[in-house]
């Protein structure tokens, strides 16, 4: 397999094997834009002390107008990933050896944890994290958004959605802050997997070596 | 107001109270509306669109006085009607002029996101200033009142100013000015208490309301906006009067512990992931070892 005229700088003149389909990377990174607006406009509401971040994106009102939308993007972003994906996020016996033995893949002991398919369980604990995340974003969003549909009588959904959309915000942004880190900045490789679509057989031996086994014909089994 | 800057509440290391405290006129106003004079003629109404130049809405008929449901984002001042029935089977017409309450703890203020768009003046009155409003609607979560209210053309929110324009150089309110019975009042928070206070008692002494209050409300810290109600056990009775309003937990629990807990842990992820790098670096790729199909 040869390199294509583009340089890449992490894969060059390696063998290499396709891992996201171009309809998956296109979507991962519109769901990722939405996301990092979702992210400074919502902090912007947040707190006053990031208040700021909304005036670099157009001022308060124009992010309080967008938030909702660019929400809506994010959404069926995140749907349309489960549509593709949720079969290999499927979480089986094989992750849960792996989660058993999590504290060797946090210190860089990769060569000690048990293979793992195509994506493994901290993936797909981001993955679950981040879509039942959504829909209750989403469900909570839309009070919020049209709160002034909202009757009276029913003003404890205004009160419910405050609290459910801060506190899932949160914790997608902690998820978000480790996937960053994780396939961004730590797991070399990564990155670059999600621009081309492509890992070298290395990389996959070492990282998701069930699903390499599974894409090179070296396994007999499934 | 600007005598606030020269009057002394405290002084350290000194003997006695401070020289010339509470010498000063208070400055804290308050708006008191008489129930048990209130004729429901809506004159307030009126002069409420007249002063602040909003256009005549439609009205809408539900087998009652009452203009509209509920106050609009161009409709700040409503007279709440509810014919109640008492337990000697005598009927009761009951009006309430709604507006803002101008709380002393405002939940809108708390809710509110964007910088400067709620402002509390220091006698008290509560304003919105639409020119940093952002239209997201927290102030309707935050207010125990239900008086915010979302405008769709100018995507901002609006409500009642207690007149703020009219009152700073010295005029009261105009559905103060307009009222003809005289069931409204303004003036110093004290005086309208002490009015209030005194139409009461002669309400229990000589009305027969033996139940008959000010209705001041300290879940929100008191308002700037009082009532004299003749049943003050059952504000409820009164278009829906909340009996013990206060900015909701809800609201509270995000803008306090919620808010605190979550910066820090952001700031604690980042910390941690940096952290992490540095302690355990990047995670590389391995040469395929051809003889190993299996692991673990």
């Amino acid at each position: 397999m040869t390199s294509g005229a583009i340089p890449r700088p992490t894969t060059a003149g390696e063998d290499m094997i396709p891992r996201y389909t171009l309809g998956e990377r296109v979507n991962h990174w519109i769901g990722a834009l939405a996301y990092i607006y979702l992210l400074i406009t919502g902090l912007a509401f947040w707190s006053p002390y990031l208040f700021w971040m909304a005036v670099i994106v157009g001022g308060g009102t124009t992010a309080r107008f967008w938030h909702p939308i660019f929400g809506l993007v994010f959404f069926f972003s995140v749907c349309r990933t489960y549509w593709e994906w949720r079969g290999d996020m499927k979480i089986d016996d094989a992750d849960r050896a792996w989660s058993k033995a999590i504290g060797h893949y946090i210190e860089n002991e990769d060569d000690k944890l048990p293979p793992v398919g195509r994506f493994n369980f901290g993936q797909k604990s981001f993955f679950w994290g981040i879509f039942y995340g959504v829909i209750l974003l989403l469900l909570s969003g839309v009070v919020l958004w049209f709160t002034e549909y909202v009757p009276w009588e029913l003003r404890y959904l205004r009160y419910a959605a405050i609290l459910v959309h801060a506190s899932v915000a949160l914790i997608t942004i902690g998820l978000f802050l480790i996937h960053v880190y994780m396939s961004a900045i730590m797991e070399e490789g990564s990155f670059a997997s999600m621009i081309h679509g492509k890992v070298t057989r290395a990389w996959a031996w070492t990282f998701h070596r069930t699903w390499y086994d599974k894409v090179s014909g070296r396994s007999s089994s499934n | 107001m600007s005598q606030a800057a020269t009057e002394i509440v405290r002084i350290s290391a000194h003997p006695g109270p401070a020289p010339g405290l509470g010498l000063n006129r208070e400055f804290q106003v308050c708006k008191l509306v008489d129930t048990t004079t209130c004729i429901g003629c809506k004159a307030c109404e009126v002069a409420c669109l007249e002063w602040n130049g909003y256009k005549f809405s439609e009205t809408t008929f539900d087998n009652s006085y009452q203009t509209m449901p509920e106050t609009a984002w161009n409709y700040w001042n409503l007279i709440k009607f509810n014919e109640h029935e008492r337990e000697d089977g005598s009927l009761m017409l009951l009006m309430r002029k709604d507006q803002c309450m101008h709380c002393v703890e405002p939940g809108c203020l708390e809710a509110c996101p964007a910088d400067g768009a709620i402002v509390q003046y220091a006698n008290g009155i509560v304003d919105f200033q639409e020119a940093n409003c952002i239209g997201c609607g927290y102030c309707m979560t935050g207010c125990p009142f239900n008086i915010p209210k979302f405008s769709p053309e100018a995507r901002k929110v609006f409500k009642c100013t207690l007149c703020n324009d009219r009152v700073s150089v010295g005029l009261e309110p105009a559905c103060i000015k307009t009222c003809p019975t005289g069931c409204l009042h303004f003036g110093t928070k004290s005086e309208m208490k002490e009015l209030a206070e005194t139409r009461a008692a002669q309400l229990r002494e000589h009305s027969g309301f033996a139940d008959a209050g000010v209705y001041d409300p300290e879940g929100v810290g008191g308002t700037h906006v009082i009532y004299v109600l003749h049943d003050a056990k059952n504000p409820e009775l009164y278009g829906g009067l909340p009996k013990d309003p206060h900015v909701p937990i809800s609201v509270k629990l995000w803008k306090e512990p919620l808010k605190w807990l979550g910066s820090l842990a952001m700031v604690g992820g980042v910390v941690g992931l940096v952290w992490h790098y540095m302690r355990f670096g990047p995670k590389k790729e391995e040469p395929i070892k051809p003889d190993e199909g299996k692991r673990a």
